[in-house]
Order: C-alpha cells, then sequence, then structure tokens
C-alpha cells in the first residue's frame, strides 16, 4: 500500500520555530493588508463622520500644536548653532540659512513631526481604541447601529493623515523663527536676508516632497495605532501593549519611509 | 428575598434558538443550545463563568457567529441578514452590558443622544432633550446628565447603560450581568428596575447571570446553561428548590448557604 504524503489530523509534529515565525508573520501581514483594505471601503462610502472628523483633527492638530511649536523652535536654535562651526571652518556662515532650509524642509520637519506625533498622537489613538475594546465600548457602538471602524478608525486615520503636514509645516515655521533668533544674534543678519536666503535653497519640489512625505506618515500613525488598539486583547495589559506597540511600531514604519522616499526623490533629482 | 410572580403571557416566541454551536479553538462552548424567549416575559440565563452565557447573547445580537445552528429574531434569521438589515435589527435590541460601556470620552448627555441622533432621523433639538430627559428620569437618574462616567458609581454606570439602550425604545434587553460587581442594595435596585422596563416598556427580555438574587427577584423563567446545553428549565422553583439535579442544587447552595 502507498504511503499518503498528506500529513494526518493526528500528527502533532511541532512546527520549526522559524515555520511558526513566518506563519505568524504572513497571518499579521494579511490582517493589517484586510484592515487597510477596510479604511479605503469605508473612507469613500457615506455617512462621511464630519463632525467626529473635525473633533479628531482638533485632537490630532491643535493639541499637539505646543509640542510641535516648541520642538520646531529649539530645533531651530540648536542646528543652526551645532552647524555654525563646521561653516565658519570655511568663511561660510553665510550659508546657515540655507542649510537649514534644506535640513528643516527635505528632512527634519517631517520626521521630527512624525516621531513627536507617533509618540504623543499613536499611543493615545492606541490607548483609547484598545481601552473602548476592552470595556466592550466598540461593541455597544456596533449593536446600537453605528460602524464603529467607520466611527472611530476612519475619522482617526483622517485625521492623523491631514493634520501631519499641517504641522510639519508648522514646525518648519518655528524652526525658521529658531534659527533666525540664533543668526541674528551670532550674525547680526537682516530678517528679510536670512528669510530670501532661506527660500532661495528649497525647490518647489523639496516643498511637494515634504508634505506629501508628512502625508503619508500621517497615514501610517492613524492606520497603526487604530490597528493596534482596534484589535487589542482583552484585559487592561492589552491596552498597555497596544500604546506601546502603536509607538514602537509607528516610528519604526516612518523611518523605512524617510528612507525609501529618499531613493525615489534622489530618482526624481536626478532625471 | 422576593420573588417574581410569573406572567401570564401569549406563546409567541420573539426569539427562537436551535441547537446552536460555538467553539473557540479547541473548547466547545455552546454545544446544541435550544431556548425560546416568548413575548413579555423575563428570562434568566443561570451557569457558572465561563460556561458561554455572555457568549449566547452576542451571537443574538450578530457580535458573534455560531459555528452552527439557528438564531431567529422578531421572526428574521440573524445569519441570513445583510449589514443594512442587521443594523435594523439591532435597533429593536437592546443591549445592556456588563460592564455598562459608557462612552468615556462622552458625557451622559451625549451618551444618551448617540444612538438617537445616529439612528431617529428628523428630530429637533427639543424632541432629543426630551428624549434624554425622560430615559434618565426613568432610572431615576435626571441630575448626573451632565457628569462624564468616570463621575458615576459603579450602580449609576449600569442605570445609565441600560436609560441609552431604552432611548430606542427596544422590543427586546439583553441584560449582560447586571448586578454584576454591585452591592446587595444597589443589585436590589437594579432588579427592580429590570422589572420596571419590562412592566413600563412591555419588553421581553434575557438576563444573564449567575446571582440567585438577581434570578428569582426578576425572572418569570430560568434556564440554565449546563456543559454547554439548557438542561433544565423552568421557574425558579422548578429548576432549584424542587430539583433533585446535584449541578443545580451545588449552584444553589453555594448562593445562598455559604
Amino acid at each position: 500500500m502507498q504511503a499518503s504524503t498528506t500529513p494526518s489530523k493526528t500528527d502533532t509534529t511541532p512546527k520549526p520555530v522559524v515555520s511558526r515565525r513566518l506563519d505568524r508573520m504572513f497571518l499579521a501581514l494579511s490582517d493589517v493588508a484586510s484592515f487597510v483594505g477596510q479604511f479605503f471601503k469605508e473612507v469613500f462610502v457615506p455617512p462621511y463622520e464630519g463632525k467626529e472628523i473635525v473633533r479628531q483633527c482638533y485632537e490630532v492638530g491643535v493639541r499637539s500644536l505646543p509640542l510641535i511649536s516648541l520642538t520646531g523652535f529649539i530645533t531651530g536654535i540648536v542646528f543652526t548653532n551645532q552647524s555654525r562651526p563646521s561653516l565658519a571652518t570655511f568663511g561660510a556662515t553665510s550659508w546657515l540659512p540655507s542649510l537649514i532650509s534644506i535640513a528643516l524642509v527635505r528632512a527634519l520637519a517631517p520626521l521630527v513631526t512624525a516621531l513627536i506625533a507617533s509618540g504623543r498622537v499613536g499611543s493615545n489613538i492606541g490607548a483609547e481604541l484598545g481601552s473602548m475594546r476592552v470595556t466592550e465600548q466598540i461593541e455597544a457602538m456596533e449593536v446600537s447601529g453605528t460602524n464603529p471602524f467607520k466611527f472611530l478608525v476612519v475619522t482617526r486615520v483622517i485625521a492623523t493623515t491631514f493634520m501631519i503636514p499641517v504641522l510639519a509645516m508648522f514646525f518648519v515655521f518655528l524652526g525658521v523663527m529658531g534659527s533666525y533668533v540664533n543668526v541674528a544674534q551670532n550674525e547680526k543678519t537682516s530678517f528679510m536676508s536670512f528669510i530670501e536666503t532661506f527660500f532661495s535653497s528649497i525647490t518647489f519640489l523639496d516643498i511637494n516632497s515634504t508634505v506629501v512625505k508628512a502625508l503619508i506618515f500621517g497615514f501610517t500613525i492613524g492606520i497603526v495605532g487604530c490597528y493596534k488598539g482596534y484589535n487589542s486583547s482583552k484585559g487592561t495589559e492589552g491596552v498597555g501593549k497596544a500604546a506601546n506597540a502603536s509607538v514602537v511600531t509607528s516610528m519604526f514604519l516612518v523611518f523605512i519611509e524617510e528612507l525609501l522616499f529618499l531613493q525615489i526623490i534622489n530618482a526624481i533629482r536626478a532625471a | 428575598m422576593n420573588t417574581k410572580k410569573s406572567v401570564n403571557h401569549p406563546k409567541e416566541s420573539v426569539i427562537v434558538i436551535r441547537d446552536l454551536k460555538i467553539s473557540f479553538g479547541d473548547l466547545h462552548v455552546l454545544r446544541g443550545v435550544d431556548l425560546d424567549l416568548y413575548q413579555g416575559e423575563n428570562l434568566v440565563v443561570l451557569g457558572r463563568s465561563g460556561t458561554g452565557k455572555s457568549v449566547l447573547i452576542k451571537i443574538i445580537a450578530g457580535l458573534l457567529e455560531p459555528d452552527e445552528g439557528t438564531v431567529n429574531v422578531l421572526g428574521e434569521d440573524v445569519a441570513k441578514l445583510n449589514k443594512r438589515e442587521l443594523d435594523a435589527l439591532r435597533l429593536k435590541l437592546g443591549f445592556s452590558f456588563q460592564n455598562s460601556a459608557l462612552y468615556d470620552s462622552m458625557t451622559v448627555r451625549e451618551n444618551l443622544e448617540f444612538p438617537l441622533i445616529r439612528n431617529v432621523r428628523n428630530l429637533s433639538r427639543s424632541d432629543i432633550d426630551k428624549a434624554v430627559e425622560q430615559a434618565l428620569e426613568d432610572v431615576g437618574l435626571s441630575q448626573t446628565i451632565n457628569q462624564m462616567p468616570s463621575q458615576l458609581s459603579g450602580g449609576q454606570r449600569k442605570r445609565i447603560g441600560i436609560a441609552r439602550t431604552l432611548i430606542l425604545k427596544p422590543e427586546i434587553m439583553l441584560y449582560d450581568e447586571p448586578t454584576a460587581g454591585l452591592d446587595p442594595i444597589t443589585s436590589n435596585e437594579i432588579n427592580n428596575l429590570i422589572n420596571e422596563v419590562q412592566e413600563r416598556h412591555n419588553t421581553s427580555s434575557i438576563i444573564i447571570t449567575h446571582d440567585l438574587t438577581c434570578a428569582k427577584t426578576v425572572g418569570d423563567r430560568i434556564a440554565m446553561l449546563l456543559d454547554g446545553r439548557f438542561e433544565r428549565q423552568g421557574t425558579f422553583e422548578e429548576v432549584f428548590e424542587d430539583s433533585n439535579d446535584e449541578r443545580a442544587k451545588q449552584f444553589y447552595e453555594y448562593n445562598f448557604v455559604n
């Protein structure tokens, strides 16, 4: 009799660790893909939850402003101060505004804003939705005839996607102010001259790519926070884990996206 | 302790469950449940923790899908409903959650308005205010209208949770552990409220609990979940006091004797 090649139901041989981890990883990826798919399915279908989107934009945008403002201003001062000695070696301190503009607009503003938002907004979303899951608030919403995915997830992802670019632009503005304070103290440059040099060094592509990058970062922070919170396991431990995983995963993805985006923009510039 | 007088209900079923089975991995929770809920009655589902009592009402509300069996609510097979039909059916069900499930970020008023605004069209501001005030008055908590859920006691949260479900005037109420974690006096208040809801709104209710005082006070009929099936059904006396079933006796003794 020919032996069967298919494993029997009673075959209890454990799978190798690598195989189990790969299984888990692919399952998790398919889960994330279906979550993102559901977002795009729901986002274009009414009702659009406009009031809740405005409330979430306020939570994400306005409430993050003080932190972003302070960080942007300090980054401008520190970056200018730290760059000065290198430029002074070549007698090129007049290039400081150009250097600051390129650094702020191309890299620092979207990246630092996204990292701060991962910590403040991402963890908040993860913990809030996780807590709602644990205390059955999401199920309560569902039985009262409200689509919780649309009300909780879609609104938050839209808010982070559109508010992170706004915050990044605000970061640029405050960074410029901080930088000018430092330059004005040391080089006695006039404000108009500083601004003129600042804008002469950046292109339309720089600003566009920053906005697009910030949109992608915002979407990532929103979707990761919502995914972790919405699918958090039962119990208070799950809430903590959801908040923590939201921050760690979104920060990691933001860096990966930054790297990929850099390659794409460099390719566009070279073309 | 008061024993509830049995309601003489006409035998019209509002929920019919047949051969319901559900497993979570290797754990077979419900192994063939048959149950009828009749119009206007309070049916208490008793059972030990982890026997699938909450799972049962979550299946009725369409929050969980069973592996096998049928659940018919108000003449509609829950499994065959699309999303829109299920949402419409859910508006006829009031679900009172174990932890009340009040929305933490909203005031009591906003909690009560939430299902109303989203499901009833063309309501004026004064209609909404009137409905909210009436629902709060029904549960005796008008003074909490502008408070946040975090400012309420456990008993108050339960009452507000019930008020939120009542605001849509449901035909069927599903209570998940309504007296869990409450002191005996507050538990008694909740039990009385469940009876008032039944009398005032003519609702049919399933009350999930393992509190025999609650079962005796509110239940027209008791169904005891044992090993994933309803092995004993009847009045409180039939299930416990006149019973020779060891498991029922054990349940009774641990509640009242120990």
